[in-house]
């Protein structure tokens, strides 16, 4: 799950991490009360979505002329008028896609004086298993481009879970920022506060583009990004009130609810299939016969019929699918409770495309039996090439 | 031979008295006898587990307690994500040595826990979200299907439970069978790697041919490329075929498994492929032609 920078940074102040002072709006009558709780007299006023670039993005509603996604502003007025043109426009950034993203959320912010510009993030590095910092003196811009480009600029530093962030760590991520004097004896203080704040609330990313000295010499988190892994969901009962419902796709909220895995994707067939590989894999030999799968859907280990059902319907009530193969390889997910979530399904929503099942596994005898002896209209496939390649040729014919 | 699991293997079930667990015991029992020796439960110890066809197991209160009572040399684990990490490092701290964990959706920051307390004991974790390793006709840990094995010469090794049973079908119907499977699992954070089970394959007399299902993210693949090449300079080189899942799947996207994710440009399926195919891999371009693609690698 990932949640807004104005959230992130609530979260990181909690922790005691430095923050500047700032209010998010969610509608115009939130911003008398926002300019009266801020000093001044430099105010920045940030678009709330989920997704990065935003202070290079541009709003479709506004000419090309038109100021990004963070203003700087210098007076109330100024203030005012930008929230004016920012809140309820749609912000493309080169991380939305073209469509872009509405800005339903504000966050105005005290102004900062900044001296550097330093990239900071937190993640688990897969190649050590270890809660690893990136450090790099290069913030405030694209750290892929400069991963690419000046590699010797990106410090990675693995952290022990047994003690966590030391003191010897927190010294070493100094010296890879090249700071010195309040500024590095706020970094003592800050990066095991980052650290704990990590794995304490089970974060999966968090990155602060940029961490800044200011010209007073202290640090600061400018920009916080911060997304959770949702394996661990069931510790922080306190995380679920700043999920933002309207950052999500419908088709995948509802999905979420039933403990499937979903995605939407462009084409006309949709797919239902256990085990995320499979699912990949039906999706690559869909394409390989020349069709382009509707979704990404993956039933999990332990689907019961109610969940199989209402894959069945979230799948079904994308009008781009014209075809639907459902590709099952049962371990712990037995056929025969796949054959009769299809069926219950089926007759409770009808079937308007035509569905090809492939069912191999546990209990695939009792699967095929129940698809068999159904009165539906339903083909049957012997394996993966053979599934693919009639649901290819079903939805071709029909079109 | 076989890697790893083989007829004289005897395992304890952590997680038994639940629904999953109870079914795929009842299942491992009925493929060829493999020895299911007791299960754990703190609450439950001194009580008998009793199986669809009546067969019976003793609950231990601990794995350690119940490796001492039944000499288990393995534990397969089907406890909820929630203790799931608490439960490998009992079987680590209990010395057993082959702990493979099923359980899917385990907090990330538990298995860095987990693989720091690994690193310092000689136990090996399969896992987890894996659906464990079987050796045909002789023993089965985990969810695989049993129906679809057949013994004979191909090791396989899969990031992805359902393609492992694909890799493992095709081979059936090629006529080659399996000496082991071993399904590795898909998160990020995870006791065994490629390169750990293609060295044991390469290792083995009766393992005459390889096949390595990889998916996007991470480097894995690209690892287990270079041991591949390194190893065959080395004079140690066997027949193998690959697939990587995932090249149509959009870049930034978890796909379900926490491991999938294209980020940065890296870990996507071409480079992967590329490395694979100039380590001598047949890659096969369709997962429904792994076995087809297998044959094609042994027989030049």
């Amino acid at each position: 799950m990932n949640i807004h920078e104005y959230q992130a940074k609530a979260l990181l102040k909690e922790f005691g991490a430095p923050v500047s002072k700032g209010v998010p709006i969610l509608s115009h009558d939130d911003l008398d009360g926002a300019l009266a709780a801020l000093p001044g007299p430099v105010y920045v006023v940030k678009s709330q979505i989920h997704a990065g670039g935003r202070g290079k993005g541009k709003f479709k509603e506004l000419g090309e002329d038109a100021k990004g996604g963070v203003r700087v502003s210098f007076s109330p007025d100024e203030v005012r008028e930008n929230v004016k043109e920012m809140l309820g426009n749609t912000l493309v950034t080169k991380q939305t896609g073209p469509a872009g993203k509405q800005v339903n959320r504000l966050y105005i912010e005290d102004g900062a004086e900044i001296d550097r510009e330093l990239y900071l993030s937190i993640l688990v590095d897969r190649e050590t298993s270890r809660v690893s910092f990136v450090a790099s003196t290069e913030g405030g811009m694209d750290i892929e481009a400069v991963a690419e480009e000046t590699p010797e600029k990106i410090h990675t530093i693995a952290i022990q879970p047994e003690p966590g962030c030391t003191a010897d760590d927190a010294a070493t991520i100094c010296d890879a920022f090249e700071l010195d004097g309040d500024a590095r004896a706020d970094g003592m203080t800050l990066f095991p506060i980052l650290y704990n704040a990590f794995v304490e609330k089970d974060m999966s990313l968090l990155e602060v583009n940029p961490l800044i000295v200011m010209k007073d010499g202290h640090l600061k988190v400018l920009d916080a990004k911060v997304s959770f892994d949702g394996n661990a969901e069931f510790r922080h009962p306190e995380l679920a009130e700043l999920r933002d419902l309207s950052e999500e796709d419908e088709k995948e909220i509802e999905a979420s609810e039933h403990d499937l895995t979903y995605i939407t994707l462009d084409g006309s067939i949709g797919c239902m299939v256990n085990g995320a590989g499979l699912a990949m894999a039906t999706m690559d030999i869909i394409k390989l016969y020349g069709a382009e799968p509707a979704n990404f859907l993956d039933a999990g280990g332990g689907a019961t019929v109610e969940r199989v059902t209402a894959a069945f319907k979230i799948i079904t009530s994308d009008p781009n699918v014209k075809g639907i193969l459902v590709n099952i390889f049962g371990g712990i997910l037995r056929c025969d409770v796949i054959a009769e979530g299809v069926l219950k399904a089926v007759e409770e929503v009808g079937l308007k495309v035509p569905l090809v099942v492939r069912l191999e596994g546990t209990k695939v005898a009792e699967g095929k039996a129940m698809i068999d002896n159904s009165t539906l209209d339903v083909i049957s496939a012997d394996d993966l090439d053979d599934a693919a390649q009639k649901i290819v040729n079903a939805v071709g014919s029909a079109a | 031979m076989s890697i790893l699991i083989n007829k004289d293997t005897k395992i304890l079930v952590q997680g038994l008295t639940g629904k999953t667990g109870s079914f795929h015991t009842g299942q491992a029992l009925a493929y060829h006898g493999t020895q299911m020796v007791g299960g754990t439960h703190p609450k439950k110890g001194g009580q008998t587990w009793e199986g669809p066809d009546g067969e019976t197991l003793p609950i231990f209160t601990t794995v350690a307690e119940g490796r001492d009572a039944t000499g288990a040399n393995a534990s397969v684990i089907y406890v909820p994500p929630p203790g799931a990490g608490a439960a490998i490092i009992e079987a680590i701290e209990a010395e057993i040595p082959l702990i493979v964990c099923i359980t899917e959706g385990v907090p990330v920051l538990d298995m860095v826990r987990v693989k720091a307390r690994l690193e310092k004991s000689n136990s090996r974790l399969i896992g987890p979200n894996c659906p464990g390793l079987l050796t045909p006709n002789e023993c089965k840990i985990g969810i695989m299907p049993g129906s679809i094995f057949k013994k004979g010469s191909v090791g396989v090794v899969s990031r992805s439970g359902t393609l492992t049973y694909e890799a493992v079908f095709q081979t059936t119907n090629a006529g080659l069978g399996q000496t082991t499977a071993v399904g590795i699992g898909g998160d990020p954070v995870k006791g065994t790697e490629f390169i750990d089970v293609l060295e044991m394959f390469l290792a083995d007399d009766e393992t005459k041919s390889m096949i390595m299902i990889g998916e996007i993210g991470g480097s894995a693949e690209e690892d287990a490329a270079q041991f591949i090449k390194d190893e065959a300079a080395k004079g140690r080189s066997k027949p193998i075929a690959g697939f990587i899942a995932g090249r149509t799947a959009p870049p930034g996207r978890t796909m379900g498994h926490a491991g999938a994710v294209i980020s940065g440009g890296k870990g996507g399926a071409e480079d992967k492929i590329a490395a694979m195919k100039s380590a001598g891999f047949k890659v096969s371009e369709s997962p429904a032609k792994l076995g087809e693609t297998l044959l094609e690698a042994i027989n030049g």
